[in-house]
């Protein structure tokens, strides 16, 4: 059954890399719903965080597909509850609306804040779920929401202590 | 004044390119690595881009030997044949651009076959990148999912570090091709050189470690089977484990089936062989692979050939995988038991545990399928009294006269399956073919290759007279280097597979595979390469005598019977137990 699953991909810093990744869930047909890289806290080491809305069965023979890759070092798929994973979003409104009362209670009752402001517009930004941040959307609107911008999934795995020291160990490894 | 300087300089530049670490160009360190990796053999072709790196080519032809083809694809398939005869990394140089684009076909070829290659490209100058200059394409991206592995380098001290990774890459684990790409001032740009070849990549373990709980547990099954069933694969061929899985079939009395790319693994007059899987492989190891309790899966991939209908194969049996693609394990067949592995070593492994058995009724069942293949298919196939000649029987001419020693490289379609299934291999590594890709075009330049990897060998070329048009530029190649290939052109004027299909499945509309051919014996006459045509029955035998005793390269056309069939043959998608012998 589909339903969403969040891959996480560890990989060496090498050009290209997310292009290697990708393309194996283009051939399947899998379309990528978000996608988040950043280094690790192991230097020139980097992980992919993707979403994607596929089966587990297909995914197993992704993640295989992918940890072939010469430049791979692992790679998992999590199942909704395997995971604690946030998102952040910015939202712009016109400043005009900060006149009225409303705003201030919706950002305090959404744990929202105000990143700036100026004359024209301030943003707001507010992390949580995908759903969180679409509905908060909604209740933006009536204030004149002017952008809204949503990154990819961050994601913390729960049983991830192991791969964890392997990866430490990589490094000693190749520091010595 | 300028003029007065020259001379010093030079003597001075001698001298650091014969120092431990010398200066030289980013051309000439290509060149060196690749001794340095012990290759002897290129096959390419030359353009702007990688002009620098055949100009440093030149003060080596006494080391390296440079086969200049007809066309990159050419070369490509040369450096397969290369790998797949002799066990060597094959290498092939193309220019960037186009001479980049037509190395695609065969590198997809090298990424399904698992076989080893490396390939050289130039590319426009790092500053030009990006830009849609001359001759400028983004091959990495393009190779990027038919490649184990590619780079590109922009500066001249990273190539003897990309070639000894290409190396590394292309020949250990599953073997696979590797491109690496070469911007022009890299090539032209000096650096202190040294080369130290790959060993390790963190990120990257080839060959896994055997767990023995898989062994014993696999060896368990085994040893409670009743119809126990090995398939070999391409692994056993590219891992050197031929022995080890004959002892294992021995020792426990396990029928044997090959995989297409396996052939050759098990010399066929083996008493446990018992043929070819697949499409159009055997009647019996297709009919018995719904019989059997336990698969044993070595070094494979389950190709859909193979399988035909997925839910309803194999489904007796309890599956043991041994592979050492991990990507390859449970991808379309569950295992029951995983050896991911290298199958050498698992196979030496196993035969320890697994204990002396015999199957006398199961391999009884394998006969009676045997014979009635042989009665129904084989028999009227291999000796026809009468009508046009057949395939089959020219094939078994061939495997006659070359004593099944010979290195058979086949192309695609009905001449592939019919020499795979006829020809009678006795030693390992000498059945080449395009099987995962299917490439028409392939065999020409592969067997120019493989006679390259294995001169002493006999290198007999089996094509189809739709595929020789692909790629028969190569004969350029073969009288320019003196290969001393010999070609069977087995010409029945169609494309034989596409038409049987269309007789079988689409209502005999033979869209677009009638051919109005050429005179091949003539064509091969403009190349200065011997050759005869053969119509007629009493003719074969003393023209592939006549082939044979050519020193050198010939070319035999043999008119066969134009709308053959082969059987047995699986219809695509269907179970394998649905083989149909007519």
């Amino acid at each position: 059954m589909q339903k969403e699953y969040t891959v996480t991909v560890y990989t060496e810093d090498r050009i290209g890399i997310t292009n290697r990744i990708t393309i194996i869930f283009t051939r399947r047909g899998i379309n990528i719903t978000s996608l988040t890289t950043a280094e690790t806290e192991i230097p020139g080491v980097y992980k992919f965080i993707i979403t994607v809305m596929s089966t587990r069965e297909k995914l197993d023979k992704v993640v295989g597909q992918i940890e072939k890759l010469i430049e791979i070092h692992r790679a998992f798929v999590h199942e909704e509850d395997e995971v604690v994973y946030q998102e952040l979003a910015l939202y712009k409104i016109s400043t005009k609306s900060l006149e009225s009362g409303d705003i201030e209670r919706l950002i305090r009752d959404h744990q929202a804040r105000i990143l700036t402001i100026t004359a024209d517009y301030f943003v707001i930004e507010k992390t949580g779920h995908q759903q969180e941040l679409t509905d908060f959307i909604k209740k933006l609107e009536p204030y004149g929401l002017i952008e809204y911008s949503k990154s990819g999934r961050v994601a913390i795995v729960k049983w991830s202590r192991r791969f964890h020291e392997h990866l430490k160990e990589l490094q000693a490894s190749s520091e010595a | 004044m300028q003029q007065k300087d020259v001379l010093p300089m030079k003597a001075e530049k001698a001298d650091k390119r014969l120092s431990a670490k010398p200066v030289i160009t980013g051309s000439e360190a290509v060149i060196r690595s690749l001794i340095a990796e012990g290759v002897d053999t290129i096959f390419g072709y030359p353009g702007g881009a990688i002009m620098p790196i055949y100009d440093a080519l030149y003060d080596f032809q006494d080391q390296v030997h440079h086969i200049l083809v007809r066309h990159e694809q050419g070369a490509t398939h040369a450096a397969q044949g290369y790998a797949r005869s002799s066990g060597k990394v094959g290498v092939a140089f193309a220019t960037s651009g186009p001479g980049a684009t037509n190395l695609v076909t065969g590198l997809a070829d090298a990424y399904m076959d698992s076989t080893p290659m490396v390939c050289i490209t130039g590319q426009v100058a790092a500053s030009l990148l990006g830009t849609d200059a001359f001759q400028e394409t983004d091959v990495i991206g393009i190779t990027m999912p038919i490649t184990k592995w590619n780079i590109q380098v922009t500066r001249q001290e990273d190539i003897p570090g990309a070639i000894a990774k290409a190396f590394y890459i292309a020949r250990s684990g599953r073997p696979g091709p590797v491109l690496v790409d070469i911007t022009k001032n890299a090539q032209f740009g000096e650096f202190e050189y040294e080369y130290v070849p790959c060993t390790t990549i963190r990120s990257y373990q080839p060959v896994p470690e055997l767990k023995q709980e898989a062994v014993t547990a696999a060896a368990a099954l085994i040893n409670e089977a009743k119809k126990p069933f090995l398939l070999v694969g391409h692994g056993v061929l590219l891992s050197g484990a031929e022995k080890a899985l004959i002892a294992l079939a021995e020792k426990a009395q396990i029928p044997m089936a090959s995989t297409l790319l396996g052939l050759s693994a098990v010399p066929v007059d083996h008493p446990l062989y018992v043929g070819m899987l697949g499409m159009h492989g055997n009647y019996g190891p297709n009919m018995l692979t719904g019989e059997c309790d336990v698969l044993i899966a070595v070094g494979m991939r389950f190709d859909d050939r193979v399988t035909g209908d997925v839910p309803s194969y194999a489904n007796k049996a309890k599956v043991i995988h041994i592979e050492i693609d991990a990507a390859e394990i449970n991808k379309i067949i569950p295992a029951e038991v995983a050896i991911h592995a290298d199958a050498k070593t698992a196979l030496e492994a196993l035969v320890d545990e697994v204990k002396p058995s015999t199957h006398e009724e199961w391999l009884a069942e394998f006969r009676a399928a045997d014979k009635k293949e042989y009665d129904k298919v084989q028999h009227r196939e291999l000796y026809p009294e009468a009508g046009e000649l057949k395939m089959a029987e020219v094939v078994r001419l061939i495997s006659e006269k070359t004593k099944g020693e010979a290195v058979l490289v086949t192309d695609v379609g009905q001449h592939q399956m019919v020499a795979s299934r006829y020809y009678r291999f006795k030693n390992p590594n000498t059945n080449i073919t395009s099987g995962g890709m299917g490439t028409m075009g392939f065999s020409l330049p592969a067997a120019m290759g493989a006679k390259m990897g294995t001169p002493e060998k006999e290198v007999v070329a089996v094509i189809g007279d739709g595929c020789f048009q692909m790629t028969l530029q190569e004969l350029g190649t073969i009288y320019q280097s003196k290969i001393g290939v010999k070609i069977v052109i087995l010409n029945n004027n169609f494309l034989g597979m596409v038409r049987q299909w269309q007789q079988l499945f689409f209502d005999k509309r033979y869209s677009s595979t009638e051919m109005v051919n050429p005179d091949f014996v003539q064509i091969a006459k403009g190349f200065f390469i011997p050759g005869k045509k053969v119509t007629a029955r009493e003719d074969i035998s003393a023209a592939i005598d006549e082939m044979l005793a050519t020193d050198g390269a010939y070319l035999l056309e043999v008119v066969v019977e134009k709308e053959d069939n082969v059987f047995p043959m699986v219809p695509a998608g269907a179970p394998v137990s649905s083989i149909r012998l007519e």
